[in-house]
């Protein structure tokens, strides 16, 4: 079927592209599940809808009610598609270094857009959230980083449509973040068939990291706590930002746009491909290259992006 | 065996105020044993009372996390470089 009535009937399904021709290695499959084809550009678009509607059904949200959520830029984006179309407003806690165009598209989304200090990133940007939350108990505070809808996006969603197109699978990868994608995929893929590995991806710790006073203002999301991340998780791995210019450069020169995080998750999947004999490796792209023709990452000197990139939330 | 050792910007006062430092040993244990002999400060930190990492410290071999190795029995060589950090959230 392909004729809708709203544009949040439109979230999921996304394509799972054959990329074998990247592969270093001639007995591993690769794929790429391309979440850049969801209506707002990408994979959270699939924890916006069903974190707002389990709110929906639990009560915790009602019509007309303000929604408050922090986001690099992908869950606002999300948030703010499936507020509009369900009579929301919006407001997001947006670090100040993200990419130019995720700024815009949440204002054409109408959402209401709160900076937190760059330098201290996402957890920055998330205590920015708590504390308005609290000081407005009226609005909703959906909390990706704790919220089961988030993981149950990819357990009742991204997961099966894996698993229904690529049964043979036997390593997963996919970006850390929150960590709601490994978890949710994570474990619908070993519910099927428990020999699945599942990697994570995450970059470097940049400049926020050295912000922290003590270890204790460290950070692991109340979900990868709740879900058992650390037993699920085989093997995480970090990419740093060369590496993952270099992978949305391998995948465009074949003709997939795909956002700078999926670099990341691409160079993982390379080097599960180099340590396996054999298998069928599939990445998940977050999201598209449109959020970042302006970064000039498939065109400028490579030297000069990276080191852009070093200052840039992509994530 | 000496191993280059990375230490987060946090942790650096209680080593010596180094941002790297050399340590002794073929596993990531024997490399704590060894550094927290020299500078016992960093005991806490690092290794919880019963002996694992702490939760909010994350330590790389090159840029494999340990965690999901052999934790601190994970094996080392002089051509590997461990780094030390805190944990913190991304998305």
């Amino acid at each position: 079927m392909s004729r809708f009535a709203s544009t949040v009937d439109l979230i999921g399904n996304t394509p799972l592209l054959d990329v074998s021709q990247l592969s270093p290695n001639p007995n591993v499959s690769l794929l790429v599940k391309l979440e850049g084809y969801n209506p707002g550009g990408s994979v959270k678009d699939r924890i916006a809808r069903s974190m707002i509607l389990a709110a929906e059904v639990d009560g915790s949200l009602s019509p007309g009610q303000t929604i408050i959520e922090s986001s690099s830029g992908n869950t606002g984006i999300g948030l703010a598609l499936v507020s509009r179309a369900r009579g929301y407003k919006l407001k997001i806690v947006l670090p100040e270094n993200v990419s130019p165009e995720r700024r815009q598209l949440l204002e054409i989304y109408g959402a209401e857009i709160i900076s937190s200090p760059g330098g201290e990133g996402s957890n920055g940007a998330v205590k920015v959230a708590q504390k308005l939350a609290a000081d407005h108990p009226e609005w909703w505070y959906p909390y990706q980083y704790a919220n089961p809808a988030n993981v149950d996006a990819h357990y009742s969603g991204t997961g099966p449509e894996i698993w229904r197109d690529c049964p043979e699978i036997t390593h997963f990868v996919a970006g850390l973040g929150t960590s709601g994608t490994l978890l949710g995929v994570g474990r619908y893929l070993k519910e099927q068939n428990p020999d699945v590995k599942i990697w994570a991806v995450e970059p470097p710790a940049g400049e926020m990291v050295d912000g922290l006073k003590n270890l204790d203002e460290g950070y692991i999301p109340p979900i990868f706590i709740d879900f058992g991340g650390v037993d699920l998780l085989d093997r995480k791995r970090v990419v740093g930002p060369r590496e993952s210019i270099e992978g949305v450069r391998a995948l465009g020169d074949i003709g997939v746009l795909v956002g700078i995080s999926t670099g990341a998750a691409y160079a993982g999947a390379i080097k599960c491909a180099n340590e396996i004999e054999s298998g069928t490796v599939v990445f998940l792209s977050a999201d598209g290259a449109w959020k970042y023709l302006s970064t000039g990452a498939w065109t400028d000197d490579i030297d000069a992006v990276t080191e852009r990139a070093r200052t840039t939330l992509y994530f | 065996m000496a191993v280059q050792v990375r230490i987060p910007t946090i942790l650096r006062p209680d080593a010596g105020g180094q941002a790297i430092v050399e340590a002794k040993g073929n596993t990531v244990g024997e490399l704590f044993a060894d550094l927290v002999a020299r500078f016992p400060n960093l005991s806490s930190k690092v290794i919880t009372e019963d002996g694992q990492l702490h939760k909010f410290v994350n330590v790389y071999v090159n840029d494999d996390d340990v965690r999901y190795l052999d934790k601190l029995d994970t094996k080392v060589t002089d051509a590997d470089t461990v780094s030390i950090l805190p944990a913190v959230a991304g998305g």
